[in-house]
């Protein structure tokens, strides 16, 4: 019989978030900020169809960076918990929150005991109402949880676009100055994004049940344009 | 409730039932057909230039007594199509309900909405899965209509309570009081109607109703209690102002009792 070598806890952790980084850094971004009207939400992604941001309550939505397959199932599991949730009991009873921990402790768990850790990181944002102001939870891909304030930056080259975004950054801009300060730190100062580059949608309360809007690519250009 | 993920082979999909049961979240269970049955209503869908109309009253029966008077029957199902139930309330309800997330669920995970045949479809199969609680007297029988987009026209879907899902032309009516309602709209009705005409079509058809149907509710000035009117039409679901459908309520019950109750050979 082999004996396996022998590996430092230390050195496996610090192999597998290597290779979830690598894995996260190779996808384009993501940020969202609060505005003075709702949550805007805004990828790098040139398909139209393959979404990195998506609804999954009334007030929620979900975004990933990474892999796709990856974060679409986790994006699944979150509108099926929200949808039974819901269901179950009540519409109000369905938060962010509590999403937001169910997927960190699923990251953290497949981190610590599968083969390969996931390579997405994760944002579940909820829009604010009379009691509570806007939250963004990110997600880290093993497990992290952070509560993040007046805006989340992720994927690729996170910490780049971060230090452009802080700058200037505001909670009470219309949407137009803050999809236009989001596009600028996405594309960075050797590149200019268009409506094909980009998917943009916000959560914004229009006095419906559902606050979650995808932005078509010609609100998107006559947004960036004046 | 944990995060439900599945692999790929047991995954429910789309299918928001499915996932409930999985869930283990109760269903309505049958019981003694004779206790709490409300029954009785008045429904009435009909089509017009733009979409689709459609009305219900607000009155709940149990037995001969008005067990409510102010319950709704005509909900929006998604953001075009509505529908609406008569029979037994309970059930009818957590149909509803079902039918909403359902629907919206499916968004959700597919990214896109079902076509207004697959949603019509979907509720058939509800009403079918119900077969067993509608031999026990539990019986639900909807009627849903909705915007097609990709027709872009209104339809109206007519079910039976073995889930008979029966496409209608023009308008459909369905509860106790559906032939008084039907009758009143095969008289009234024209093609491609403007959107006024086709509501004061369905007031009327819902007064005749209560006018001769004792488990329908008729408008209710004392209480404020009317019907609900909803449209569905290329900008979606639009319930009617409540001040706007008692007016019209109002101005109907003041020219019959001018009349002393007789229409008088028109249809008003």
């Amino acid at each position: 019989m082999t004996m396996p070598y022998y590996v430092a806890p230390e050195q496996v952790m610090k192999d597998r978030a290597e290779y979830a980084q690598k894995g996260i850094a190779r996808g384009r971004a993501f940020c969202a900020t609060v505005y003075d009207k709702g949550i805007l939400l805004v990828a790098e992604n040139p398909s139209a169809t393959l979404h990195k941001i998506s609804e999954i309550y009334d007030r929620i939505a979900f975004a990933g960076v990474g892999k796709f397959n990856e974060y679409d199932q986790l994006r699944v599991a979150g509108v099926r918990h929200a949808d039974t949730k819901g269901y179950a009991y009540s519409r109000e009873d369905v938060d962010a929150r509590s999403l937001a921990n169910l997927y960190a402790q699923y990251l953290g768990q497949v981190f610590t005991h599968e083969m390969k850790p996931m390579e997405v990181e994760i944002l579940v944002a909820e829009l604010g109402d009379g009691r509570a102001g806007p939250q963004l939870f990110r997600i880290a891909y093993e497990g992290t949880i952070t509560d993040e304030v007046g805006f989340a930056v992720l994927g690729g080259d996170a910490d780049a676009i971060r230090a452009r975004f802080a700058n200037d950054a505001r909670a009470d801009w219309t949407l137009h100055e803050a999809l236009r300060h989001a596009v600028g730190a996405l594309a960075g100062p050797d590149r200019t994004l268009g409506a094909g580059d980009l998917e943009v949608a916000v959560l914004s309360d229009v006095g419906a049940r559902r606050t979650f809007r995808r932005l078509e690519d010609d609100e998107v250009t006559t947004l960036l344009a004046d | 409730m944990g995060l439900p993920l599945f692999d790929a082979t047991t995954d429910p999909g789309p299918d928001f039932s499915a996932l409930v049961q999985r869930s283990n979240i109760a269903m309505p269970v049958a019981g003694d057909a004779d206790l709490n049955l409300a029954h009785g209503t008045t429904i009435v869908a009909l089509k017009f230039a733009d979409g689709v109309i459609m009305a219900g009253d607000r009155r709940a029966t149990a037995g001969n007594v008005i067990a409510h008077r102010s319950i709704e029957k005509v909900f929006p199902a998604d953001r075009f199509s509505a529908v609406a139930i008569s029979g037994s309330a309970a059930i009818a309800d957590e149909m509803v309900r079902l039918f909403q997330v359902q629907l919206e669920h499916y968004e959700k995970v597919e990214g896109v909405a079902l076509s207004l045949e697959g949603k019509a479809n979907q509720l058939a199969q509800m009403v079918r899965t119900n077969l067993g609680m509608a031999m026990q007297g539990f019986v639900v029988v909807p009627l849903f209509c909705g915007f097609d987009l990709t027709k872009g026209e209104g339809r109206i879907f007519d079910y039976d309570a073995a889930g008979g899902r029966y496409e209608e032309t023009d308008y459909q009516t369905t509860g106790s009081g559906g032939t008084y309602a039907r009758t009143t709209i095969r008289l009234g009705y024209r093609e491609s109607m403007p959107l006024d005409d086709a509501i004061e079509l369905a007031i009327l058809a819902l007064y005749e109703a209560a006018d001769a149907d004792s488990a329908t509710g008729g408008p209710d000035s004392v209480r404020g209690i009317y019907p609900i009117v909803a449209t569905v039409t290329s900008v979606g679901y639009v319930q009617l102002d409540d001040a706007d459908v008692a007016a019209r309520f109002d101005a109907l019950v003041e020219r019959r009792r001018v009349t002393q109750g007789n229409p008088e050979g028109t249809l008003r």
